[in-house]
């Protein structure tokens, strides 16, 4: 965090805006690449907070390949473990894995596996997939730097049919009780889960008065806005003895038409040749590049 | 103060008492250690740590998957945790125990007191019988059962020197006193502590206790057992069992658990791959326990001494057919 500071002093840079657009747009053409070679995987969701991701990681974090063994490093949790694929394609972008390896996602004898495992990848900081587990981990982090009276701040990502899962509020409850103020969750609301709406599965409205009713700051924002994903999450970083959440409203299937706003792609799907060729071109690829993402 | 309640077994030899005195004299030595709790630290020998270090303990409330899963939050940073717990309730967080520290490979302890049919009058619902069985699956996951005072202090020294993911199960009963201080635990062996050549019970927990006296009942008709005392489940002393299995020809276990799974099913598969050997299994028979005290309870579901020495014929005759 130390050293991001001066990073978030630059938040509304529009260069630094520019370059973190341009990390998401690149972590979606990875992830449907991904998802495509694997012939299975979960688009809807990982699409949807591609824009949180690349502001955590391009901006908000102060967690580089260089520091991933150094205990003052900022921790990310990626606790809907599904969207896989853009966590990946972030940290590809960043250098803490190499692109070209990133894409053999789902596969026997990859370390990218259908769900980040932390022995695989360390530098994924946990090993998530059951819902709800990961932001119980990230509340172990934050009282654990908090105990050792370390700076670091902690990030996690949570899905909203997560919501549903009894743990998170047992977690909500007592991250608030614990006061960690060094703690940041990030609900990615894109109103979907697997099967359907989340309104007619199990409604979890209203998201952001829940949060509020168990002592949690919380802000609502559009999870697409970088510039006000930015700004939020340097506004949540000085939140005190309380811990923040961004309740982000958000797109399942967001920069691919024909995934957008539809719970059929949250997954497992598989992506036929057309359908990959079709999303990577409304995500601006060109020819060569979808010829390099999907063959090479 | 002299109206408040006095609570039951919070006080004396138990296993779960010596625990959490143990942990009070490994405070220093181990800085990182923070124990957890699930507001149960009366009940776990955890009060001890709570007098000693409340700012060393961390309280989850009643949210045992979010402990377990926190667990390994705070070992990812550095910490030394140790959650305590029920152990019904803690195999309620069995999925955290499998995902966030057995696959993420965390150094963190899970400690349950209650096992078995020693929780007694709280009934079935209370009394954990598989356990062992469930943490003993999970890749990595050493399983250890302590059999005295003595042996449980020594084995929360091992576990916290211990580098990698532990299931230990305490007590709540006072607990006989069966070692002296110069016994020694080390993880992964068992011990001879009765010579015999005539069969081998195997025991944990508070069944060691009972397998003493079984050797006792079977000596009186001069058959010479011999006891060994297994605190650690996973990974099971193979050697020691294919020593006895050689030298005594068949076997008994005894553990308060149900036979399926735990250290019976255990023994088992170590002596069928090295030098099969007649085995019968004490133990809870497939069910689920009830309300009664644990010394009646132990009685009514066949895991006394009395039963064990029935065992240990049965498996004494069904060597002589062999032979």
């Amino acid at each position: 965090m130390s050293t991001a500071t001066s990073l978030r002093d630059d938040a509304a840079s529009p260069d630094l805006e520019t370059q973190i657009a341009e990390a998401a747009l690149f972590t979606r053409r990875h992830t449907i690449a991904s998802i495509y070679r694997a012939t299975s995987g979960h688009p809807g969701g990982a699409l949807s907070c591609a824009d949180i991701l690349a502001c955590l990681y391009g901006a908000e974090m102060n967690a580089w390949p260089a520091t991933i063994n150094d205990p003052g490093r900022d921790r990310f949790v990626l606790s809907k473990g599904h969207a896989c694929p853009t966590l990946y394609a972030i940290g590809a972008w960043h250098g803490f894995c190499d692109k070209t390896d990133a894409l053999t996602l789902r596969r026997l004898g990859s370390r990218f596996q259908g769900h980040p495992h932390v022995r695989d990848l360390p530098w994924v900081e946990t090993s998530t997939g059951s819902l709800g587990q990961g932001f119980s981990v990230a509340v172990g982090m934050a009282l654990g730097l908090k105990m050792q009276k370390l700076k670091p701040r902690v990030y996690t990502l949570l899905g909203d049919g997560e919501m549903q899962e009894g743990e998170v509020w047992e977690a909500a409850m007592c991250a608030a009780h614990h006061k960690l103020d060094n703690l940041c969750a990030i609900i990615d609301y894109n109103k979907m889960q697997s099967d359907a709406l989340n309104e007619d599965i199990c409604g979890i409205a209203p998201l952001a008065d829940k949060w509020r009713a168990f002592g949690w700051t919380v802000f609502e924002i559009d999870g697409h806005n970088i510039p006000e994903i930015l700004s939020t999450l340097h506004l949540a970083a000085s939140t005190r003895e309380r811990p923040s959440v961004l309740v982000a409203h958000t797109l399942k299937g967001k920069g691919v038409p024909y995934m957008e706003g539809s719970p059929a792609w949250h997954g497992s799907v598989k992506l036929s040749r057309e359908q990959a060729e079709t999303a990577l071109a409304a995500l601006g690829a060109e020819q060569d590049e979808i010829k390099e993402l999907l063959d090479v | 103060m002299s109206d408040a309640p006095a609570l039951i077994g919070s006080s004396g030899d138990s296993l779960r008492e010596a625990f959490g005195k143990a942990l009070v004299g490994l405070a220093d030595e181990f800085p990182k250690m923070v124990v957890l709790d699930a507001d149960v630290a009366g009940g776990t020998g955890v009060h001890h740590w709570r007098k000693a270090h409340p700012e060393r303990l961390i309280q989850f409330g009643i949210a045992e998957q979010n402990m377990m899963a926190a667990a390994g939050g705070l070992a990812a940073v550095g910490m030394l945790p140790v959650v305590t717990g029920f152990a019904c309730f803690l195999e309620r967080a069995y999925e955290q125990a499998r995902l966030s520290i057995g696959y993420a490979k965390r150094n963190a302890k899970i400690v349950a007191s209650h096992p078995g049919l020693d929780v007694g009058p709280d009934g079935g619902s209370a009394q954990a019988l598989e356990d062992i069985a469930a943490f003993r699956a999970i890749p990595g996951m050493t399983v250890i059962s302590p059999a005295d005072p003595i042996e449980t202090a020594q084995a929360t020294r091992a576990i916290l020197e211990f580098e990698g993911p532990v299931y230990m199960r305490t007590g709540r009963s006072p607990a006989k006193r069966l070692f002296g201080d110069d016994h020694v635990f080390e993880i992964g062996k068992g011990q001879i502590i009765r010579h015999g050549i005539d069969v081998t019970l195997v025991a944990c927990g508070v069944e060691v206790a009972r397998a003493l006296e079984a050797a006792e009942l079977l000596a009186e008709d001069d058959i010479n057992a011999r006891v060994v005392n297994m605190p650690t489940i996973k990974p099971i002393d193979s050697d020691l069992l294919r020593r006895c299995a050689e030298e005594t020809g068949c076997m008994v276990t005894a553990e308060d658990h149900n036979i399926f799974g735990g250290l019976g099913s255990a023994v088992a598969e170590a002596v069928t791959q090295n030098l099969p050997c007649p085995i019968e299994f004490v133990g809870l028979r497939d069910c689920f326990g009830t309300s009664g005290e644990p010394d009646e309870l132990a009685e009514h579901f066949q895991i006394t001494a009395p039963f064990i020495a029935a065992a240990a014929r049965r498996a004494i005759a069904r060597k002589e057919g062999l032979s």
